[in-house]
Order: C-alpha cells, then structure tokens, then sequence
C-alpha cells in the first residue's frame, strides 16, 4: 500500500528526515511514536504533497505508483489522507459546502444532491456531530475536539484508502476519543490502512495496531507489537535514546 | 434583428411601449471631445426644455474648470479628447455579434448563456423576453403608482419631479466626473415610489432593457416616498463593455421618512474601462438606504458610495466588494455622514488582490456635532492572493460630537500555504481552493443578494480568476 525508502526532508536548509523508512500493507494498521520534534508531522506533511518541504533523497510509492512529484490534490484523488494536526481555517465556506466540493473532487462522477445529504447525515451521526456543524464556517471558532471529529468526518465522507493520522488524539476528551475511534474503525477492513501518529497509547486500545513504530530524530528508530506502546507509556524515551540515539546521530 | 413585421405581430414594437421615438435611432455627436455646441447637439437631440439645457451648459463649465483630480487612482492616460460624449444606443444594437471582443464572448460561453441572451447582453440584439416580462411587470408597477422609466423619458413624462429633485444630491459641480455626466448624461433610471407602496421583485434595470442603460453616462435617480420599499438592482451581471474607456455615471437616491431603499449593482467591466462613479443617497427621518456593490472588471474604478443620514434614526449601510487582478486598480469604499441623532450606519469592505492587482479602501465617516447617539461601524477586510498584490487603507474619520459610538477595525489577509495545502489534500485542484477561499471570503456581502446574484457574483470572480493560478 504505502511504501517509503530512504526519505531525507529538508526545510529552510534544516534536515528534517534523515533516511526514513516505512512500509505499510494493505489493511494494516500502524501506529508512529516519537518525541516532539522528531519529525512525525514532518513526514505526514511530505506523504501528504507540501509544497513547503524539500524532499533530496528517498522514494515514496503508494499503491505502486511514485508518487513524490504529485500535487496533493492527485495524491487525495488516488486515496491518500492526512487528518492535520492543526487543520486550517476557511472563513465563509460552510462544513457541508466543503464535503459536497472535497467528496465530488475525488469521485469519478459527481454525487446527486439529495444522496450527499444523507451521506452527510448520516457520517455526522456516526462522529456524533450536531447537525448544525454542518452549516458552520470550516473549522472557524471550532474546539480543538470539534476540529479532530471534523477531520475524522471528512475521512468517513472522502473514504480514503490510505489514513495519515497526525495527533488525531491529542486534546480530546475520553468520549470523544471513543467517537473518534468508532469513525476510524468504521473504515477498518481488508482495503483500509492507517498510520496513527500519537503520543499516548491509550487511542490504541481503541484501534488496535498492527504495527508500533518509535521516530527519533527523523527516522524510525526500532519497531514491534502494541507491547512496545506500553513500554514506551512506561518508560518514557530515554531508554530509546540510549539504545537507539547514537545510530541516529551518526 | 428580425424584419420589423414580427415585431409588429408580436406587439413588442417599441414605440408602443414608450421607450423612444422611431425616428431616434440612429444619432452620433459628429465629433470626439465636449464642447459647448456638442451639448447643445444632445440636448437639442433628445428635445429637452430648456432649463435642462442650461443645466448641461453651466455643469459644462465646471467640467472643464476643475483639474483632473490627483488622488486615487492613475487616470494620466485619460484623454477627455478621445471620446464620443454621446452615441444614440440603437447604434449599439446595430453592431454585429462578430464585433463583440473575443473575452467577452468567452465569458458567455463560461455562464452558459444562451446565444440569444448573449447576443442582447452585448447589445447587439433584441430583448423580447425579458420586454414580455417587464411589460406585465410593469402594468403591476403602474397600479399602484410606480414610476419605473428611462431618465430621458422621465425627464419628459415626469419633468416636475425631475426638476425638483435632479441634482440636489450630487450637485454638477460636486466633482469633475459629476459635472462630466451632468453635461452629457444619457440614459439611466427615473424612479418614483408613492408613498406605503412596497416592491417586493426587485426594480432591475435588466428589464427596462433599451440599451440606454447600457451608456457610459447614465443618470440615476430614485425617490422613495414616504414609508415606502424599493430594491433596485442596476445593469445586469454579465460583462458590460463599452467601445469606449470611460463609464461615468451619476446616481442620487431620496429615501422619505421611514422608507427603505436598496441599491444594488455587481458590474463586470471589460479591463479598458475607467469607471468613475458617484453614488450618493440621502436618508430622512427613520429612513434606511442600502448600497450594495460588486466592482469586478475595469482598468481603474473609484467608486465610493454615500448615504447623507438627515433625519433622526436613519440608517445607512454600505456593503462593497472589489476584485483586483492584474493591470487593474480598484479603488473602492464608502461616506457616511451623520447629521442628526440617533443615526447609525455600518460600512462593509471587501477587496480581492491578485498579482498586480491593487486595491484600496478610501472611507469617510463623518459625525455632525448634535448627531447625539450615532453609531457606526467600519468594517475592512483584505484578502491578498499572492506576494505581488497590493492593499491600502484610507479611513478618514471626523468627528464633531462626542455622545457616539464608532468602531472601525481592518483586517488584511492572506491565502496561506497551509490552507490551500488543506484544502487540496481534500483533492480539490489548486484553482478550485483558491475559489473556494475566495468565495467564502466575499460570503458575507454574496448572502445579502437575491440568490441568483450571489451565485453570479462567485461564478464572475472564479472566471476572472482562472487562468491565472500558478
Ligand atoms: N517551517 C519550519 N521551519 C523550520 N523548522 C521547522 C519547520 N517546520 C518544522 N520544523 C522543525 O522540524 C522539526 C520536526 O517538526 P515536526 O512538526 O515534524 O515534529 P513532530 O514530531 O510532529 O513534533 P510534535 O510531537 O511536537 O508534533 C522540529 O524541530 C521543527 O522545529
Ligand atoms: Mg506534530
């Protein structure tokens, strides 16, 4: 499904990502740990097509295909997604006005109207959303727990193939953390991936990962099972650092 | 256009409904530039009395005594030699279609509006719909004592009123672009309210669809009488070009004690048009004046919109939105002046700058002293697309009693990386985020049109904004 081999990221002459790799298979899901810092919204921002970062090495291939020079527009069209960890704000454009225009951008064939209504109603049901988010201005005023359901929402509405979850659970309440959860799990079968960047396993007891990745510095450092999140929830980074830091450093 | 016979059958001729006599048609002022016998020459043309002629003549003069003015906008490639003051419009509609300019077809073809239509948009045909609908219209209109006619008509059916009222809000010699129309005026709407009479369709001079209001000069004048409503929706929104650079049109607005009146007017104009334009209404007593207006197209517009609030409790409201792209210099906003108590008013700007395009905000507020309790509010916001765009603020503000309230705040805004980014990773295609930013930026002003406009006003902006993302 996503494929990334040796990914070096620069920006404003920084090195960001020094050599990172990761593959993701079909239907799995994974989940990406690491200190603040160590470039995990970096990464999501270049999967996602940026046009801030500077990539100097490395290949990414979703789906077999290269994808480094796609705009992300190409890249939403073909199924990828990135639930930001700072959505923007769009003034003036209402939340149902945005899904009408994003889902009808990624379809072949425009949906009628009356049918991306239910559509609407009926994935806001399931974020629990009150309906009236839906004539509200696009992230404009929103809490910070009501821009993460948003998120999820428009992932429930665009049906992605490919999820990049940037801090999805940071700052939500415990249900909301569970009506999050629900909206990923809804996606969750054989055609679904997802990468769940995250700084607490507590959301993995939610959505269980196939897949525990530690970031430092860059690159993935040392992986494993959902063990590992624990361990890291216990441990702190330290032991990481010790073990794995002076590899990143050289 | 067809052979006269159908238009007989059809009895849409139109000398039965008054819009001007046969024999006008064809008429030209057989020279470029103003003098005082090419003023004779119009006004003689159109047989007007003679107090209008002495009018024209005396506003002549002010014309030509005051300096072009040096503020605002760039007008040094203005040449007020090079221009034809008075072009009879039925020459207009004699043009062919193959003389139409070539973006201004394209625009059409973009609206999806039917050949037809298009043809009578650019002038070059007949209206017969829209004639159907305004004549049934405006038998309405006349029961209950509307006057809804060209000026020129106007000035002949309904000379009392004109005389009373021409002029008394924009003086000719208000400014050098006023005395210019009150010289040479041409075409524009006469309008009378009785008293307690409510429109409820709005007023569109898209219907009174000679193409006398389609002139460079046209004049305006609108009396709302007492407790009455009229929404007036000015031109029509696809493109208007002219042959000629310069539109100059003066509008006055009179709204009586308690009435209400909206003004409203979105214009496309093509990029070789300076559009000069002063709009001015007065509000009595418990009257409320509404301007709202969409400055798209055009080399250079400047355009400032006022409401005089004479009466006690008046209100004005000026809602304005400008799209700037490359070239073009839209210098936009409003005037209030309170000069009684208990007056309020609220100026909305919006400007949209792209590549070297260039906008600016130039407001008036003014407070009277014994305008006790008045409250304003100016609010402007600019929403730059790229790097090279431009912006400027000019909030004049002078006030002269201290038992007020005023507000101004000004915002400039950018399209941000980030948020284009977030969009398109929704897979909406550059363009259509940049719209998508834009179209909710001028949100605020789009909801107060009729639907149709608002939807035109956001489809106008994406056409001017195509082609030049990247
Ligand atoms: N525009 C920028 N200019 C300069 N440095 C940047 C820029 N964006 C990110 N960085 C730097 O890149 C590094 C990685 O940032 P990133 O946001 O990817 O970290 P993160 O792992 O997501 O952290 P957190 O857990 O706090 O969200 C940081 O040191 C950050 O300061
Ligand atoms: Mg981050």
């Amino acid at each position: 499904m996503l494929k990334i081999d040796n990914l070096h990221v620069e920006i404003e002459g920084g090195e960001i990502l020094k050599g990172l790799g990761l593959e993701v298979g079909k239907g799995e899901i994974h989940a990406i740990m690491g200190p603040n810092g160590s470039g995990k919204s970096t990464l999501s921002n270049v999967l996602m097509g940026h046009p801030r970062y500077d990539v100097t090495d490395g290949t990414i291939e979703f789906m077999g295909e290269d994808v480094m020079e796609l705009e992300a527009d190409e890249r939403a069209r073909l199924g990828m997604f990135l639930a930001f960890q700072y959505p923007s704000e769009v003034p003036g454009v209402s939340v149902a006005n945005f899904l009408r225009t994003a889902v009808n951008s990624v379809r072949e064939k425009e949906l009628a109207p009356m049918e991306m209504y239910r559509l609407i109603q009926e994935k806001m049901k399931i974020m629990q959303m009150d309906p009236k988010f839906a004539e509200r201005y696009l992230n404009e005023g929103f809490s910070g727990g009501e821009k993460k359901r948003n998120e999820i929402l428009q992932m429930l509405m665009l049906e992605p193939k490919l999820a990049i979850m940037d801090e999805t659970d940071s700052g939500l309440d415990i249900d909301a953390l569970q009506v999050v959860s629900k909206g990923v799990n809804e996606l969750r079968g054989p055609e679904f991936s997802a990468v769940i960047i995250t700084h607490y396993q507590r959301i993995l007891r939610y959505i269980e990962p196939d897949h525990v990745h530690v970031m430092l510095d860059g690159r993935i450092v040392t992986s494993g099972g959902k063990d590992l999140a624990l361990q890291l929830e216990d441990k702190g980074y330290d032991w990481v650092r010790q073990e794995f830091g002076s590899a990143a450093q050289s | 256009m067809p052979e006269d016979k159908s238009i007989q059958e059809l009895g849409l001729d139109e000398y039965k409904f008054g819009f001007h006599d046969p024999e006008d048609y064809f008429f030209k002022t057989p020279r470029k530039g103003i003098d005082p016998e090419i003023v004779a020459m119009i006004s003689k043309h159109k047989n007007e009395p003679e107090w209008m002629l002495e009018y024209r003549l005396k506003a002549l003069e002010s014309f030509l005594s005051k300096p072009t003015p040096q503020w605002g906008g760039d007008l040094s490639d203005l040449d007020f030699e090079e221009i034809y003051y008075y072009i009879r419009p039925m020459e207009n509609q004699g043009r062919s279609w193959d003389d139409v300019p070539d973006d201004i077809k394209n625009t059409f073809e973009k609206l999806g509006i039917p050949q037809a239509e298009r043809e009578s948009l650019a002038g070059v045909g007949a209206q017969y719909e829209s004639e159907v609908v305004y004549h049934s219209l405006k038998e309405e209109w006349e029961k209950s004592g509307v006057v809804f006619m060209d000026m020129d008509s106007g000035l002949r059916e309904h000379e009392d009123l004109v005389r009373e009222y021409f002029g008394t809000i924009i003086p000719a010699d208000d400014n050098k672009f006023s005395a210019l129309n009150s010289a040479v005026w041409s075409g524009g709407s006469f309008v009378y309210v009785p008293p307690g009479v409510h429109i409820d369709i709005p007023l569109q001079a898209y219907f009174r669809i000679n193409a006398e209001n389609m002139g460079q000069f046209e004049r305006t004048l609108i009396i709302a009488d007492e407790g009455s409503y009229v929404h007036y929706i000015e031109g029509c929104t696809a493109p208007t070009y002219t042959t000629n650079s310069l539109h100059s049109a003066v509008v006055e607005l009179i709204a009586k004690p308690n009435a209400r009146i909206r003004y409203s007017t979105i214009q496309n104009w093509s990029h070789n048009t300076y559009n000069l334009v002063t709009k001015r209404a007065v509000a009595e007593e418990n009257a409320t004046v509404e301007w709202v207006d969409g400055n798209l197209g055009s080399k250079l517009t400047m355009k400032y919109p006022a409401v005089y609030l004479t009466g006690e409790g008046a209100r004005g409201e000026i809602l304005s939105v400008a799209y700037a792209g490359d070239g073009q210099h839209q210098d936009a906003g409003g005037k209030v002046v309170h000069a009684a108590p208990n007056t309020s008013s609220l100026i909305t700007s919006k400007s949209i700058s792209r590549g070297t395009g260039r906008s600016t905000y130039r407001g008036l507020l003014k407070v009277h002293e014994g305008a006790v309790g008045a409250k304003s509010r100016v609010e402007c916001d600019a929403l730059l697309l790229d790097e090279n765009a431009r912006t400027d603020t000019y909030p004049y503000i002078e006030i002269e009693e201290k038992k007020v309230n005023t507000e101004h705040e000004a915002t400039v805004s950018k399209v941000g990386e980030d948020q284009l980014f977030y969009l398109m990773s929704r897979g909406l295609s550059e363009e259509a985020a940049m719209a998508m930013v834009v179209n909710g930026f001028i949100e605020p002003i789009a909801k107060e049109l009729p639907l149709e406009y608002a939807i035109e006003l956001n489809r106008l902006i994406q056409l001017e904004m195509e082609g030049s993302v990247g």
